[in-house]
This record gives C-alpha cells, sequence and structure tokens, in this order.
C-alpha cells in the first residue's frame, strides 16, 4: 500500500511537470462549459444531461492523453530499471500508476461541481441523476483509465499507447451502437460489453450491482494485463 | 557473498549472456570488463532482478533471485546503464521518492538524504532540477539514490562514462572509499578504469568470460617480458638498431620511428623477465660517445594489449 502511494503520488507530481494536464483540464472546462451553458440559457432546462452525454465522449481522447506516459516513458528514459530494481512489486507500480490517473479524473470530473451548483441556485434539478450520473462517470473513467495503463505498458512509444487504448476504448464504446444490423443475441452480449451501455443505465438514475460489477471486472482484466504485460519485460526484448 | 551460477540469457535467438559463473566472496571492488555488447548490462540486469535469466541463478548470502527477489533487491545499490533518472524532479524530491521506495524508516529519511547529499557531493545542486544538472552531478545523484539505504552491495553499470576526467576522477575516488566496505561491482570497457580502480577484474567477451583473476595475476601472467623505450640522437649515423643486438639479454628489438634528417631513433627494447638489462644498457650507451639519450622509460605491457589478446582470440583462457 505504502509503495502505491509513493508511485501514485510522484506520478501525479510529474502530470503537472507537463502542460497535457492543465491542458486537458482547461479543454475539458470549455467544452463542458459550452454545452452546459448552451442548454441552460437555450434550451432554459436545469440539468446536467448534456454534461453526462458529453463526458464519456471527451473521455474517449482524455484518458489515452493522460495515461499514454505512464509507463511508456519510464521505459523510453530507462527509469522503469529504477523502480523495477527497488523493493516494489509490479502490481505495486501498476496500481500507483492507476490511482495517480484515478485521482486525475477525480478532480476533472469534481471540477464540473460548478455547473451543479449553479443549477442548484437557479432551478431545482433531480439530485438522484445527478449523483448517479457522477458515480457512472467515475467508474467509467476509471475503466479507460486502466485500458490506457495496459496500453502504456505494451511500448516506450508515448504516441503507441495512446493510439492503442485509444482504438479499445473506441471500440468498447461503439459496440453497442450498431443494434440494428445484428441478431438479437449477439445484440445483448455485445450489449452487456460495451461501456456506454452501462453508463446509460447507472446514468438513468438506477444504480444496479450487475453495471458496477461490469465496471470492476474491466478495471480488474486491464489491471492484470498491465501486470502481466510489464512482468513480461522479463521475457521480451522490450 | 554474491554467487552467479550458470547465468544464460537469450534475446530472441541471440545468446548475450552464455553461461557465465563467479563467485564474489566479501567486500571490494570487482571490475566487469567487456567491449560493447559483451553481455555486462544483461548480466548486471539479472543480478539486480531487474529481469530473469534464461538460465541459472544467482545467490546472495544464500537467498535467490527467484525465491527471494525482493530481499534480494534490498540488499543491492543499482546504478542502470546511462543513469536514468526523472528529470523533471529536483535532487531532493528524488531522493526523497527513493528514500520512500527503499523503505527507510520515517525517523531517519531526513537524516540519509543529508547524508548522501554530503557524501556524494550535491550541496549546491539540492534544489536544481535534475534535467538541468550537468552530466557529473546526475551521475552523483544517481549514485545517491544506489546508496541511501546504505546497501551491502553496490552494482554499477558503467559509472563514468560520458564524464570529463576530473568528475572520473572524483566518481572513482568515491568509489574506491565505497569498496572499502561494500562489495561493489562495477561494469566498464574501460581499461584504465579497472586498472585505477578494481581489485579484481571478470572479463567477458560476447556472453563469456575469458578471464577472471586479479588485476595483477592478470597483468603478470602476460608478461613474462619487459619492455623498454628508447629516444636516442646519433651524431653520426641514424642506423643504430642493431647495435644494440650484441647486449646479453636483449630477447628482440622493434623500431618505432627513424627521423633521418636530425637523426633521432625510436626504438622498443625487449628482454626476459628474468633478467634486468638495464645496469648492462645504460654502460652501453654511456661508452658511445656520439649518442644522446633524448627519452628511456620502461613500458609495461598495456592491460590494452591483454584485453585486445583475450577478446580476439574469443576462447577460454584459464580461470585463475
Ligand atoms: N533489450 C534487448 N533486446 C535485444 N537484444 C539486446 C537487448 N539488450 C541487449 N541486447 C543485445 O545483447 C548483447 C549484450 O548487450 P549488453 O547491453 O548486455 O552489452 P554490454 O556489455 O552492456 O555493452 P555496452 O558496453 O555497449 O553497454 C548485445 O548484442 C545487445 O545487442
Ligand atoms: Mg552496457
Amino acid at each position: 500500500m505504502h509503495n502505491i502511494i509513493t508511485i501514485a503520488k510522484r506520478e501525479i507530481k510529474s502530470y503537472f511537470f507537463t502542460p497535457v494536464a492543465y491542458i486537458l483540464m482547461t479543454i475539458f472546462l470549455l467544452i463542458t462549459g459550452w454545452f452546459f451553458g448552451s442548454e441552460l440559457f437555450l434550451v432554459n432546462e436545469a440539468t446536467m444531461r448534456n454534461i453526462f452525454a458529453l463526458t464519456p465522449l471527451i473521455f474517449i481522447f482524455f484518458i489515452p492523453a493522460v495515461t499514454m506516459r505512464s509507463i511508456s516513458e519510464e521505459k523510453r528514459s530507462g527509469t522503469i530499471e529504477l523502480i523495477c530494481t527497488s523493493p516494489v512489486k509490479d502490481s505495486e507500480i501498476v496500481l500507483g500508476k492507476f490511482f495517480a490517473a484515478f485521482s486525475l479524473l477525480v478532480a476533472t470530473i469534481f471540477s464540473t461541481i460548478i455547473y451543479v451548483i449553479i443549477l442548484l441556485i437557479l432551478g431545482k434539478p433531480d439530485g438522484g441523476v445527478i449523483v448517479a450520473g457522477y458515480i457512472g462517470l467515475l467508474f467509467m473513467g476509471s475503466a479507460y483509465a486502466s485500458i490506457g495503463i495496459f496500453a502504456s505498458t505494451i511500448s516506450k512509444n508515448q504516441i503507441v499507447s495512446f493510439i492503442v487504448s485509444f482504438f479499445i476504448i473506441m471500440v468498447l464504446y461503439l459496440l453497442d451502437k450498431f443494434m440494428y444490423f445484428i441478431p438479437t443475441w449477439l445484440g445483448s452480449i455485445l450489449q452487456y460489453i460495451s461501456v456506454d451501455y452501462h453508463f446509460q443505465n447507472i446514468a438513468r438514475g438506477v444504480i444496479d450491482s450487475r453495471d458496477i460489477i461490469y465496471y470492476l471486472s474491466l478495471i480488474f482484466v486491464f489491471l492484470f494485463f498491465a501486470w502481466n504485460s510489464l512482468t513480461k519485460r522479463k521475457y521480451l526484448s522490450t | 557473498m554474491i554467487k552467479v551460477q550458470n547465468l544464460t540469457k537469450d534475446y530472441g535467438h541471440l545468446r548475450a549472456v552464455d553461461n557465465i559463473s563467479f563467485t564474489i566472496p566479501k567486500s571490494g571492488i570487482i571490475g566487469i570488463l567487456g567491449p560493447n555488447g559483451a553481455g555486462k548490462t544483461t548480466t548486471l540486469k539479472m543480478m539486480t532482478c531487474f529481469m530473469p535469466p534464461t538460465e541459472g541463478t544467482v545467490f546472495i548470502d544464500e537467498k535467490n533471485i527467484y525465491q527471494n527477489s525482493v530481499e534480494i533487491r534490498k540488499m543491492i545499490g543499482y546504478l542502470p546503464e546511462g543513469c536514468p533518472i526523472y528529470t523533471e524532479m529536483n535532487v531532493v524530491d528524488f531522493l526523497y521518492f527513493i528514500a520512500e521506495l527503499r523503505d527507510i524508516p520515517k525517523d531517519s529519511v531526513n537524516r540519509r538524504v543529508k547524508e548522501m547529499i554530503d557524501s556524494c557531493g550535491l550541496e549546491e545542486v539540492v534544489g536544481k532540477e535534475i534535467g538541468e544538472l550537468s552530466k557529473g552531478y546526475r551521475q552523483r545523484v544517481g549514485l545517491a539514490a544506489a546508496l541511501i539505504h546504505d546497501p551491502e552491495i553496490l552494482i554499477l553499470d558503467e559509472p563514468t562514462s560520458g564524464l570529463d576526467p576530473n568528475q572520473i576522477a572524483e566518481i572513482r575516488s568515491l568509489i574506491k572509499q565505497l569498496g572499502k566496505e561494500k562489495t561493489v561491482l562495477v561494469s566498464t570497457h574501460i581499461l584504465s578504469e579497472v586498472e585505477a580502480i578494481c581489485e579484481r577484474v571478470i572479463i567477458i567477451d560476447r556472453g563469456k568470460i575469458v578471464a577472471d583473476a586479479s588485476l595483477e595475476e592478470i597483468q603478470s601472467s602476460f608478461h613474462n617480458q619487459n619492455r623498454i623505450y628508447f629516444e636516442i640522437q646519433s651524431k653520426k649515423d641514424a642506423d643504430i638498431l642493431p647495435e644494440f643486438e650484441a647486449i646479453k639479454g636483449v630477447e628482440s628489438l622493434q623500431l618505432f620511428s627513424k627521423h633521418e634528417e636530425d637523426m633521432i631513433t625510436k626504438f622498443f627494447i625487449n628482454y626476459s623477465k628474468d633478467m634486468d638489462i638495464r645496469p648492462e644498457l645504460y654502460n652501453f650507451i654511456k661508452k658511445n660517445k656520439d649518442w644522446t639519450i633524448l627519452e628511456m622509460r620502461t613500458e609495461q605491457h598495456s592491460l590494452e594489449d591483454i584485453f585486445r589478446q583475450l577478446t580476439e582470440k574469443g576462447e577460454e583462457v584459464a580461470h585463475a
């Protein structure tokens, strides 16, 4: 636990050494702010619906951009040797990296609280839906982050890491978008593995254990892949 | 005690390390010497548990790299090749980070970090970003990180590469200091480095050990001959070499260069180790009034020659 925190702390600091974190958070707030404003003033509705609809899409770019450096950069610069030869388990490295990304994710998501405050001042938003929406975003974002961490273990080139995680997330996102063309039995399988389907369920205000279990398994599976791939340095040449 | 047993590493089809075995009893500085691509770094990476061998194992005090990897990592301080460190961190933050990873107890962290700053000469750069440091300072930060948990064993992969002569001298004296109480393993492809700091040298080439002995042993086993270098100016004739053949004990003469205009001859005399011919030589030259000695010095067969011989033969040389 102690090692995980040490690794995560250093990683979080390093986000803010490069402009990536600032740029991403600014862009995120600009886009969500724009849609929030237009809904509030043009449609005159006090909801977070637009933000909850938009954020999963923004995250498809945002999270791979956050996680792409995490292990790739350590491999490129060789600092991976430094941490892997100190008494730290590979699993602790992966978890440390994951929790760092998770922290930035939490900070980003909760920067939108300001919109909720505006809503509370101006109208009567549905509190339950908003809380559920945030929970959904957290789980979904964490799942994306675990995919991003995995992708960053497979190459020392962060662009490759970005593309791989972007691609995996994109596929998982789009799975339930082409339901009309396929048989129903296949459709329901695809739906079950689609990340967006579960988010939509939660965002409706119903927190079902099946959706939570889905996200937790996704996180577990990709963190396991990440661990496996990091341990593989031992057998592969890169 | 370090015991390396039949260590072998394949990268795909390339056998980078081929059945290497050696034992290091206790403290002292041991050099691992070999040309580029010999497999030094690969060997060290396996010893530090960065990656496991294809075959063979490493024991450190009865602990082995498979079952006791974490304990072994605790006992070792490692400076990887090229000294990778987080360039965006500042020196103190970096040392605290390593101290945390190394599980240094909370109440002694401050003291340890301070000691490292003192002993590695980092006072001037404590607050600086590592990316802004000169190579020499960077290397010292790397050393400080490797030493912070006061390991029994220190493994340094090319610790002086890319440094200027002053910095090299500083790092070497630091290593020598450390070698008094720790086991220090230094990899290098620079012979003078081994001569300057190591007590024992393991020479590897193409993944195999070609020699493993104390520095003197290696030097002397190749020194059946001594060698003197002469630079003599003659008043009459530049062709003075044949005259030396008559001296008893001279085994061979070797012309280095001859300047016809000023009649300077530069040459080597090789003579048997069993017999000191220097007094004889002196008397001989003194008798000949036409000659002026411009330079005269004893030459060691350099480690350079030995190294070249060993690594070019590419075959096993008797282990000492
Ligand atoms: N990650 C890797 N993947 C594939 N081959 C590798 C890898 N690392 C090293 N090699 C190969 O293994 C051999 C030994 O390399 P190693 O780095 O151990 O040599 P070295 O003795 O440290 O050389 P140098 O003095 O240049 O540092 C070389 O032929 C090298 O090309
Ligand atoms: Mg090397």
